[in-house]
């Protein structure tokens, strides 16, 4: 089939089995790949109320027809599965090189069903699959592992391994790739820890079939042309995400002490200018990416490399612990990836544990003796290790922030930053009613990618609360997600202000199908759509009030910064809510309608 | 010509090797380019990128003659006459002449298109005459 690898690889664990089936024509032209392969494969194969971390929850990989093509940002690869940390839908999208390399393997997903009986690593060389045995890489960090097979096999093969923190379940375990690239969110470390993978190790030497070569190689190099002519190629290739800290600070978007504050009074030190010069050796970039993101760092302070820090980590385990060093935070950023767990649930989930040390909620009897005062970098590093080792502290803290302050009480859980269990990624939302409500409706729980709309706040007004606002959200739930589809990367759209019309002939170009972006938005709204009826099957009680943000956001107005004394009130956020689930053609209580089931041509798959 | 490489600016991303398979047999796959991106991860954090210098080390000692020069003066396999003896593998200097029977019946090197320059977003790539630069 033009513009696949043609093959679904499924591992059964349990029996050691794998079969390989033809990817069918209709999934692929519905769903086109990526997150729309994850959330088809999620619905029609993952019973209802399965354990996310039991025998019956799968760990589906997919590719998009982009992937490892002459597309730049070609190398995201979307992983899905029932989330261990929030009960209901995780889409993790990794960067780097694996989403290539099982393309060149002829795969567009790999399934992973069942439970190994012992630790295991899938071997996949072309047609060779093997699962081989991982005694000996169990309880190793994921850089000893990765280096391990490099060493070993060679530079072509691509690794995905999981640190101690998903052998031991952490909820928010993340899969490590690249020395420096993860599938963070949701859990899916978690998932492929409890079915005893330890790695999968990637290797193929097959071409991509397309349906007409000229067509894509003029439009593939239209693409290329189009970001290296981008006014801001320049900048962003040298800062990365990093090139938003200083602006999140001056508008009091950037995560201070648990989120109290949107501005950060020692936040200069974070600065992407700051970092770049104190410890960026080199640029980064995934699969066929024009435009690299990824800063390679060599910390003089603590003797280390790391990928990074990227902005969410600088909020998350900077200014939002009150660290203003930016060496401590690449410091915590690597002892984060070598234990496997994911930096933004992280840094939220230590937020909110020092925020009950500052209130005397805990005293030095919860904390292990650790005086956990903002901005103890020391006591940051323990925790992160006692995380992933389920230890004292870090076992409560370990289970997310929604669980911990439920088990706390004591007033903490209005102070847990999270929606529907997910912690918030780094952009404080006392004042930003979009980006407030992108967070309440995200897919996944509270995470930025989907509908980032912070820009969109400050440009029309970030206090209002609008039809306009809220379709424009809507909007960019229903396009941005679509390059988790294609298998891409949705950065040169985003900061290389590239026209997305040019995606268009090279798309058709690789499949052979005409697909213009009205097309590809409703195949979003789809698989958005889908994704909600994930929730709601998986959760009796799932609706409005799963749509709540944290009471920090319309309850408590920050003390100091660009937003002091702003806030949102929480009539807004019901009008909010409302005005969103009108457009989206939902309930009151947020659930699809028959008819709006039945107009996306949706009955037949939750039947 | 020739083409040349700022490592210091490669980011790993493999679209030029991508453009290279490309070019030389009409296919998407980097396994089958004519330039080598070494990744030294976690320690010390650097690219090294390999490419073709056109020596015509590779052409002078073909016995089949199969590695001629085309109208910019790159050397480049004429896959009818080649005849995977490998002779030209072990004499190149860069490492950058392949032969993989598995992946083509024909040995591959740089033919000097420029495709790579034209996707590398870190203008890590480009060509320029030999003299010119190494002067």
């Amino acid at each position: 089939m033009d513009g696949y690898g043609g093959r679904i690889l499924r591992i059964d664990l349990t029996t050691g089995k794998s079969t390989k089936e033809p990817t069918p024509v209709d999934l692929a032209r519905d769903f086109i790949g990526g997150r729309g392969f994850g959330i088809y494969f999620l619905l029609k194969e993952v019973p209802k109320g399965a354990d996310p971390l039991g025998v019956e929850n799968k760990l589906i990989i997919s590719s998009g027809p982009i992937s490892g093509m002459m597309i730049p940002g070609g190398g995201k690869c979307d992983w899905t599965t029932k989330a261990p940390l929030t009960g209901g839908y995780a889409s993790a999208s990794m960067g780097g090189h694996f989403t290539a390399e099982m393309r060149y393997a002829g795969l567009d997903s790999i399934i992973l069903e069942g439970i190994s009986p012992k630790p295991v690593y899938l071997f996949i060389d072309d047609e060779k699959i093997e699962l081989r045995d991982a005694s000996d890489l169990w309880g190793k960090d994921t850089f000893a592992v990765e280096k391990q097979f490099k060493d070993k096999l060679g530079e072509e093969f691509q690794v995905a391994v999981i640190g101690i923190g998903g052998e031991n379940l952490v909820p928010y375990a993340c899969i490590n790739h690249d020395f420096g690239r993860q599938a963070g969110r949701g859990g899916v470390g978690a998932v492929m820890g409890s079915k005893k993978v330890k790695a999968i190790v990637l290797h193929g030497t097959k071409s991509i079939p397309v349906a007409d070569k000229d067509g894509y190689r003029k439009a593939g190099m239209a693409l290329y042309k189009a970001c290296k002519d981008a006014e801001g190629l320049k900048d962003w290739t040298r800062y990365g995400t990093t090139i938003v800290t200083s602006w999140c600070d001056e508008v009091g978007a950037l995560p201070t002490r648990n989120f109290s504050a949107g501005s950060f009074e020692d936040g200069k030190n974070l600065y992407g200018p700051v970092m770049r010069e104190k410890i960026v050796i080199t640029d980064k970039g995934c699969f066929g990416c024009p435009s690299p993101c990824g800063k390679y760092s060599r910390n003089k302070k603590y003797n280390s490399f790391v990928e990074g820090p990227e902005y969410e980590t600088i909020g998350l385990m900077g200014s939002n612990l009150g660290i203003d060093d930016i060496e401590a935070v690449a410091q915590a950023n690597l002892l984060c990836d070598e234990l496997g767990i994911d930096t933004i649930s992280t840094g939220n989930a230590i937020g909110w544990a020092m925020e009950c040390y500052e209130k005397g909620i805990f005293t030095k009897k919860d904390t292990d003796g650790l005086d956990l005062k903002f901005g103890n970098v020391e006591a940051t590093f323990t925790l992160i290790n006692k995380i992933a080792h389920r230890e004292g502290l870090g076992a409560l803290l370990s289970e997310g922030v929604k669980r911990a302050s439920k088990k706390v009480g004591k007033g903490s859980e209005k102070f847990a930053i999270q929606v529907k269990g997910m912690e918030q990624s780094a952009y404080a939302t006392h004042n930003a009613t979009a980006m407030l409500l992108a967070y309440m409706t995200c897919d996944v729980g509270a995470h930025h990618n989907r509908s980032w709309a912070i820009t969109y706040d400050l440009q029309v007004g970030r206090e209002l609360v609008t039809p306009e606002k809220v379709a424009r959200v809507i909007w960019l739930q229903n396009f941005r997600p679509m390059f988790d589809v294609l298998g891409g990367c949705r950065l040169q759209w985003v900061e290389l202000n590239i026209d997305r019309e040019l995606y268009v002939p090279a798309l058709e170009a690789i499949t052979g199908i005409h697909r213009s972006w009205q097309d590809l938005e409703k195949v979003g709204e789809r698989i958005w759509n889908l994704t909600r009826l994930f929730w709601s099957r998986e959760n009796e009680d799932f609706g409005r009030v799963w749509d709540l943000p944290s009471p920090r956001f319309y309850e408590e107005a920050p003390k100091s910064g660009a937003t002091k004394g702003q806030i949102t009130n929480f009539e807004d956020v019901n009008i909010l809510l409302d005005m969103y689930y009108e457009q989206r053609g939902w309930t009151t209580d947020g659930l699809p309608k028959p008819e709006t089931i039945e107009s996306l041509g949706l009955k037949a798959m939750v039947a | 010509m020739r083409l040349y490489v700022d490592s210091s600016k490669c980011s790993g991303c493999n679209a030029c090797r991508v453009a290279c398979s490309l070019n030389l047999f009409g296919e998407n796959n980097p396994k089958k380019a004519a330039l080598v991106i070494e990744a030294h991860f976690p320690e010390p954090g650097v690219y090294n990128v390999r490419v073709c210098t056109q020596c015509g080390d590779c052409a002078a000692v073909c016995p089949t003659n199969a590695i001629k020069q085309n109208e910019k003066g790159a050397y480049y396999v004429d896959n009818v006459e080649c005849n995977l003896c490998e002779a030209c593998v072990p004499e190149c200097p860069e490492e950058v002449m392949f032969v993989r029977s598995k992946l083509a019946d024909t040995a591959w090197k740089c033919d000097l298109c420029g495709d790579c320059v034209a996707v590398c977003g870190t203008s890590a790539l480009w060509i320029a005459e030999k003299e010119a630069v190494e002067a």
